[in-house]
């Protein structure tokens, strides 16, 4: 009982203490004058000339700037990504589905975008309040038409706000997580960047050869 | 003139913040000694076993997500050896390789929860506690570049794993490894010869190797009372046979040893992620011939892993369906739990804390 092992752990707390912080302010982070004018892309004098109501509560130190971690591409996120155009509507999603969250209603003869018959839709409906982003739905869907999404905040007042309606499916924007997507991630698509744009840009594609995989090994090695 | 006493009944938990879940003790107190304990379980039960009878096998998966979920990918992997077992499913290399890099991170990951929070429980709030959950998010992230989750990740699939690791992912493990000894040393300087530390667990709880043998007690807990017993070693399954670790024994069975024990295995772990690494070869990751409904003959399988926790393992049962017909998990934390009451009657308040931290519990493996 010398003391002198506290004095080796107090020297390794002051050794964190003037570490890099590591911790993200999420949502939003205190700046001051400099931050938020950094923040905008403009140099200090900049900002007070071009804004100066922001500039002032930027001295005050009460302007904030949003923060968060970068998110991974494969992130399976909540905002599902639905590709009307390739939903054939056979609801192995739904079938798939753990929880049997996903309701589809969908009525015969819609249109054929794929070789065969489609069906169209008229309710697709994914209670996202019960969903455990597992992500087995997108895993079934054989027409790559269900993505999972990339973001992940969504928060509401009511349980009815938690269920997504296939209206807001349609609407929502394009921005499919490459989870279980291999297409997507070998082409580089950003889901936080880009949208996808055409429905033939989410197909699958042929399965890179054995020889391809090992070049890609050794080329990453 | 002597004082005299009597002994108080006291309820701690469910809703108690030390007892690592919804965990209840009815435990009788003489003054500071506790003389009598009685542990109360059932409070998380979800009824995943009967609940994964009505789902597929792949479904199961996001099951086992939950059971333990501080290490939910040695959870997926005993679940997975079960399934292949049951169906005769010969896995992919590749697949095994990373499913292994995969259980050893989360090794590394849940080691770090358990130290931190016995280190918490002793009344250091914080540093050591945020120092390992630092590291933690590190290793989570790298979760987050495999499959798109931190914590319920339900990575693995029958015969391998969902999908092959991304580009970036091999630089971001290269940097963790050469960043993760140093943090580790740094926990060690900071709490192994910590006077206070040493003071307060050397010599507590006390349980002996026979005793832990005969409630048939696995894992860190064992290892710190000088049993060898890994089943990464003694029953090899995966490539563990193929890659070479030390097994970090102790003799003293104190929460000092049990400590002890956890802190070693990260270095062994890291040893084992870079072997992993060299061994690793392209090809696919899962074999292009198993079915995403898997069907297996009737019949039943029984495989177990050496979790986080110990030895857990997955009984299924199958009569041809599609889903299980009966799944029994043996847990670790329950049976962990078992000699909770010989390791802390005759003990003092403060250091019943200290020392049910150290068996590492979850509660949603105990009830499940």
């Amino acid at each position: 009982m010398t003391g002198l092992n506290l004095l080796r752990a107090l020297f390794v707390t002051m050794k964190n203490f003037v570490r890099a912080p590591f911790t993200v302010q999420y949502p939003d982070r205190r700046v001051g004058l400099v931050g938020a004018a950094k923040a905008e892309g403009k140099s200090p004098l900049g900002l007070i000339r071009n804004n100066p109501k922001r500039a002032i509560k930027a001295m005050a130190m009460l302007a904030t700037v949003p923060e968060k971690v970068p998110q991974n591409k494969r992130f399976r996120g909540n905002e599902f990504t639905w590709l009307e155009t390739r939903c054939t509507g056979c609801a192995s999603c739904a079938k798939y589905c753990p929880l049997g969250i996903i309701e589809i209603v969908t009525h015969p003869g819609g249109i054929d975008v794929q070789e065969g018959e489609s069906y169209g839709i008229d309710v697709f409906d994914i209670d996202i309040g019960r969903c455990m982003f597992c992500g087995l739905c997108v895993e079934a869907c054989p027409y790559d038409a269900l993505h999972m999404g990339a973001t992940f905040e969504r928060s509401t007042y009511t349980r009815a706000g938690l269920v997504i309606p296939v209206d807001e499916l349609r609407a929502a924007p394009k921005t499919p997580s490459s989870w279980f997507r291999p297409q997507f991630e070998e082409r580089g698509f950003n889901p936080f960047e880009e949208q996808v744009e055409n429905h033939h840009e989410a197909g699958r594609h042929e399965q890179p050869t054995p020889e391809e995989l090992r070049q890609r090994w050794v080329n990453q090695r | 003139m002597t004082l005299k006493t009597e002994p108080i009944t006291i309820n701690i938990g469910p809703q108690h913040p030390s007892t690592h879940g919804v965990f209840r003790m009815r435990v009788t107190f003489d003054g500071e000694t506790v003389v009598d304990l009685e542990p109360i379980f059932g409070y998380l039960h979800r009824g995943s076993e009967k609940l994964a009878e009505e789902r597929t096998y792949t479904q199961v998966v996001t099951l086992t997500d939950r059971m333990d979920y501080v290490a939910s990918m040695t959870n997926n992997q005993g679940y997975i050896l079960a399934v292949e077992k049951l169906t005769g499913i010969e896995p992919s290399p590749r697949g095994v390789w990373l499913r292994m890099i995969a259980a050893e991170l989360q090794r590394i990951a849940s080691h770090l929860v358990a130290v931190g929070f016995l280190i918490q429980d002793l009344g250091a709030w914080g540093t050591p506690l945020i120092y390992a959950m630092r590291e933690r998010e590190k290793i989570l992230d790298l979760f987050e570049m495999l499959c798109g989750a931190r914590i319920t990740n339900s990575y693995l699939r029958p015969g391998g794993v969902f999908m092959d690791a991304p580009d970036e992912f091999w630089p971001a493990l290269d940097i963790l490894l050469a960043d993760l000894p140093q943090r580790i040393d740094e926990l060690d300087q900071l709490l192994t010869n910590n006077e206070i530390i040493v003071a307060r667990t050397i010599n507590v709880a006390v349980v002996e190797p026979e005793a832990m043998v005969n409630a048939s007690i696995t894992g860190p807990m064992l290892r710190a009372g000088g049993v060898d017993w890994d089943l990464r070693h003694r029953d090899p399954y995966d490539y563990y046979d193929q890659v070479e670790f030390e097994r970090p024994l102790h003799t003293a069975s104190d929460n000092n040893a049990r400590y002890w024990v956890r802190l070693q295995e990260m270095r062994e772990s890291i040893k084992i992620v870079k072997q992993c690494i060299e061994r690793i070869e392209p090809g696919p990751v899962r074999p292009p011939e198993v079915p995403f409904l898997v069907r297996p003959p009737a019949g039943d399988g029984y495989a177990a892993v050496e979790a986080p926790k110990g030895e857990l393992g997955f009984y299924l049962v199958s009569d041809g369906g599609i889903a299980p017909y009966r799944c029994h998990v043996r847990a670790p934390s329950l049976i962990n739990l078992t000699l909770l009451r010989e390791m802390l009657v005759g003990g003092m308040v403060a250091d019943m804390f200290v020392s049910f931290g150290s068996i590492d519990i979850n509660m949603g493996e105990v009830d499940r």
